[in-house]
């Protein structure tokens, strides 16, 4: 992992600088804030959760040892999730289950279904209408961001493991490559179709549907479009 | 003059500020005129902000006492307020 942004989040409160005393209650905090994202992280490259437990679990062993040399440059985040990274290689690998990252990838996967579009690239079945997209709206029965966290959940793994980082972590897109060990058009794409995915379950949702073709008549009509 | 596939593919760019200058300028031209690619950004940028106010998850208690104990090993300890 390389230490090379300058993320502001590190220090602003002498977090490092306790974390570098041995602060238990620092280190409680830091273990509430990351571990289970951490344990989810690892099962990226780890299917069994146990083993996935185990590697965070040497994850903080080695967070705990190294946090005196950190320098700080890169965000304490990214550098703990390159920590779990590779600890959840090497283990993988010593299991023979490696999976290489990469080979996740669909470079191919349209962001939407080409049937949705006319032979010329317009929209034949444009985007349905989207009401008051507030998280805590209930829908089907559960809140929408109940769903969101489902619909993250039948994502690819790669595409699951980049938007996460993304997204919900925010680390930068060279944090992810760097902890992820791939390329940045990789990177961009991954979170491309993942993005597309969550958006397209959210219009299923919205339309009362499980499938992904959608027939919606907004304003305008098909013929909008240039 | 990009067609309404083609800003499907250069949406999440769009939104992250990537893209070269002169496709900017293409995606924001269709933009103007297509009712339909404009929801469909707005939902994709909709989908992210949902995606990013997804709440933490905790470790169980049982689980943090575990680590907690094992880090007290390694020399973590109770420093004075």
């Amino acid at each position: 992992m390389k230490d090379g942004a300058a993320p502001a989040e590190n220090d602003g409160d002498g977090m490092l600088d306790r974390l570098r005393r041995g602060d238990e209650a620092t280190f409680r905090s830091l273990v509430r804030k990351h571990h289970a994202s951490m344990v989810s992280f690892a099962r990226s490259f780890l299917r069994d959760r146990s083993a996935a437990e185990e590697a965070v679990q040497d994850s903080w062993m080695a967070v705990i040892s190294g946090i005196g040399s950190f320098e700080g440059r890169s965000s304490l985040k990214s550098w703990i999730f390159a920590i779990v990274a590779n600890k959840a290689r090497t283990k993988a690998k010593r299991d023979g289950r490696m999976v290489p990252f990469s080979a996740f990838g669909s470079a191919d996967e349209p962001a939407v279904d080409a049937e949705r579009f006319t032979p010329e690239g317009s929209w034949a079945s444009p985007p349905g209408s989207w009401s008051d997209i507030n998280p805590e709206r209930i829908v089907a029965g559960r809140q929408l961001l109940a769903h969101v966290m489902a619909i993250l959940e039948t994502l690819p793994a790669a595409q699951r493991t980049v938007v996460k980082l993304r997204d919900i972590e925010g680390l930068s897109a060279p944090e992810v490559c760097d902890v992820l060990e791939i390329s940045e058009a990789n990177q961009r794409i991954l979170l491309h179709r993942g993005r597309s995915r969550v958006r397209q379950g959210i219009e299923n949702l919205m339309a009362g549907q499980a499938s992904p073709e959608v027939q919606g008549e907004p304003e305008g009509g098909p013929q909008a479009g240039p | 003059m990009l067609t309404c596939r083609e800003i499907t593919e250069l949406a999440n760019g769009y939104l992250d500020h990537e893209l070269p200058l002169l496709s900017w300028a293409q995606v924001r031209m269709h933009l103007l005129m297509c009712a339909h690619c404009r929801r469909y950004i707005d939902q994709l940028a909709d989908a992210v902000n949902l995606l990013k106010g997804l709440p933490q998850e905790l470790p169980p208690a049982e689980v943090e006492e575990k680590l907690i104990a094992c880090l007290r090993d390694q020399g973590v300890t109770r420093l004075p307020e």
